[in-house]
């Protein structure tokens, strides 16, 4: 531990001024954006020709016939997979990042570091398995 | 152990790893005991507790390794290991050996033995470590939520049991509301200073006037958030019902060492960004902490419920700990370490005696559960004594010593009132504390069975009660442990 100093090699930008007027154009692109909607939606029902008719008015499913109410109670299996899902998604959005500055990193390390993070990712996944989130006949 | 092991593979590791090489350590076996839960039958879960305590071991011992330096900050200033985190690493670390200790038989008669119990409390000991080092708004934040979130989950441990259930739902709902608030300030600081860096943004509001809105609204979202980590009045109303659906053990440890961790965060963020805007915020603690005090001890002095009259206790104490920080001189400091390193032993403690209540068919959680108890299991009796009288701050116990510093600091600072509220509010909390003892000491047994102590326990209440009494006696040692926080270089910019 002896070989250790207090190295402080944080930079970034301190405020300035002017420093909210770097986000001027997204200001104005969410303007523009939201002026856009309002137009087209207001000039369709304003111009538009309305024909209302029974088909209309059903709920669009993919261009099936509608059966049954939506609202009935769903297997909790369901949500187990739809948040399992969410979270090895999540934790894959990590690879964008590390392959962006993976150049930058020492040789071989970004590759360790990765494969520790995969490893610990699989834990988690053999942990699911065995605990049987994934059979779906449980 | 890891360093050994891959340097021994011919590899070198950056020396900052060696830094969160605590953490690491706790994860790892939190990892570990995921994976070994599996091959463990019903009998043997114990073996789950034994890795969790040489993982504790282990991460004492990389913390250990820190112990003499000072403030080195590492990975882009998001962490700083300085006395102060290395002090409440240690806090952390106790805590979470002596509720393993306590958890074993607990969860055995409760029939919830299993292995995500520990990997879940050492991930939440990572998370606290985090809190106490961490720099850099955005480690804090990711610490405090690790903390947060393991324990939503061992609140709610207990499935069959509602009042665990409804503990851990309200627990979840009202922590992610603070934690929502807690982060709408951290982004006004970081909005200020242009940094997610506490010495820059420190800079930043030292330049600003102290009347801005801005730096206003994010004093008081950042206060909201981090006193209700805290449990401070208002925003205490969760503590009862969370401590009394948790398992004992849990209850412990949030009281404890969450409790601890959220200080740490606290002072961290009081006394580097906060620190040029004191004027407007010194007033305020003052106020929580009498409020705290105020309703932490007349709202025990009604319940019959030990674990409900442990949390009012516990509002009562965080309340005795901002004094701390209001007077702000090093005596404050050192006494807020003190007392914290107390209250982990004292109240683990108090929380160990309702768990030897637990039986096959008693919940043990009322206070005539422990009528005569001093016939029953005298052991026990003597040692509640001990835990009650050090919580109330009577001498020779180390409660005492923790006060007196507090006491000390308000006194050098001019602050009379509040010395005088906080001697004050000591009657009451002798009245509900002795209750606690009347009842074990003095009440007919009623038939109830006699307490069995296993060996884990009696460790850990061993522990507690050595604790106590030596710190009580010869304090000087534990005192100048708790003083070496005040040579991190934070808080040695404030208090120069």
């Amino acid at each position: 531990m002896t070989g250790l100093h207090s190295h402080r090699y944080y930079t970034s930008a301190t405020m300035s001024p002017g420093y909210l007027g770097n986000y001027a154009p997204l200001l104005i692109h969410i303007l523009v954006a939201m002026a856009l909607a309002g137009v087209l939606l207001s000039l369709s029902a304003l111009v538009g020709p309305h024909r209302p008719s029974r088909e209309k008015a059903q709920a669009y499913e993919c261009g099936m016939r509608p059966t049954g109410d939506a609202r009935h109670p769903f297997d909790v299996k369901f949500y187990l997979v739809a948040i399992l899902f969410i979270l090895f998604d999540v934790e894959a959005i990590f690879f964008y990042p590390w392959a962006y500055v993976y150049r930058n990193l020492p040789r071989l390390f970004g590759f360790y570091e990765m494969l520790l993070y995969i490893g610990i990712l699989l834990v988690g996944y053999i942990y699911l398995l065995k605990k049987g989130a994934l059979d779906w006949n449980k | 152990m890891v360093q050994d092991l891959l340097s021994r593979l011919g590899m070198q590791l950056p020396k900052e790893f060696a830094l969160i090489l605590p953490q690491v350590q706790l994860g790892i076996f939190a990892l570990g005991i995921l994976l070994t839960d599996f091959l463990l039958d019903r009998k043997s879960r114990w073996w789950n507790a034994v890795l969790a305590l040489a993982g504790v071991g282990f991460s004492g011992k990389a913390l250990w390794n820190l112990r003499n330096l000072e403030d080195v900050s590492a990975y882009h200033s998001s962490i700083v290991v300085d006395p102060f985190a290395v002090f409440f690493g240690f806090l952390f670390l106790i805590s979470a050996a002596l509720v393993i200790l306590l958890s074993v038989r607990y969860l055995e008669i409760e029939d919830e033995h299993h292995g995500e119990f520990y990997a879940l409390l050492l991930l939440a000991t990572i998370g606290m470590m985090f809190l106490a080092t961490g720099s850099d708004l955005i480690t804090l934040f990711l610490g405090l939520e690790t903390m947060a979130l393991s324990f939503y989950v061992l609140t709610g441990f207990l499935r069959h049991r509602k009042a665990s259930n409804e503990g851990a739902l309200k627990y979840v709902l009202l922590g992610a509301f603070s934690s929502g608030i807690l982060a709408y300030g951290f982004s006004l600081m970081y909005g200020i200073g242009g940094s997610t860096n506490l010495a820059r943004i420190a800079q930043a509001y030292a330049e600003r006037s102290p009347g801005d809105p801005l730096v206003l609204i994010s004093l008081v979202t950042v206060s909201a958030g981090v006193f209700f980590k805290i449990a401070a009045v208002p925003f205490h109303m969760w503590a009862p019902d969370v401590y009394e659906g948790a398992p004992t053990s849990i209850t412990a440890s949030i009281s404890v060492a969450s409790k601890a961790a959220s200080f740490a965060l606290l002072l961290r963020i009081f006394c580097t960004a906060f620190w040029p805007i004191r004027p407007n915020w010194e007033m305020v603690v003052a106020g929580v902490a009498v409020a705290s005090m105020t309703i932490g001890n007349f709202g025990a002095i009604t319940q019959s419920n030990l674990k409900r009259l442990l949390a009012y206790s516990s509002i009562g104490h965080v309340g005795y700990m901002l004094l701390g920080l209001v007077a702000g001189t090093p005596d404050g400091f050192k006494g807020i370490a003190f007392y914290l390193l107390v209250y982990v032993f004292m109240n683990t403690g108090a929380f160990a005696i309702v768990i030897l209540l637990r039986r096959e068919g008693v919940i043990g959680e009322d206070i005539e559960d422990l009528n005569g108890l001093i016939s029953r299991r005298p052991v026990a009796a003597i040692l509640l004594l001990i835990f009650m009288l050090s919580l109330a701050g009577i001498p020779p116990t180390a409660g005492f010593i923790g006060k007196y510093f507090i006491f000390l600091s308000l006194i050098e600072t001019g602050h009379y009132v509040l010395a005088v509220f906080a001697a004050l509010y000591i009657a009451p909390a002798l009245y509900y504390y002795f209750r606690v003892v009347v009842h074990a000491w003095m009440r007919e047994p009623g038939g109830a069975a006699r307490p069995t102590i296993s060996v884990a326990q009696g460790v850990a209440l061993a522990a507690c009660t050595l604790f106590i009494l030596v710190a009580g006696l010869l304090p000087d040692r534990f005192i100048n442990f708790a003083g070496t926080t005040l040579q991190s270089q934070f808080l040695q910019m404030i208090l120069r």
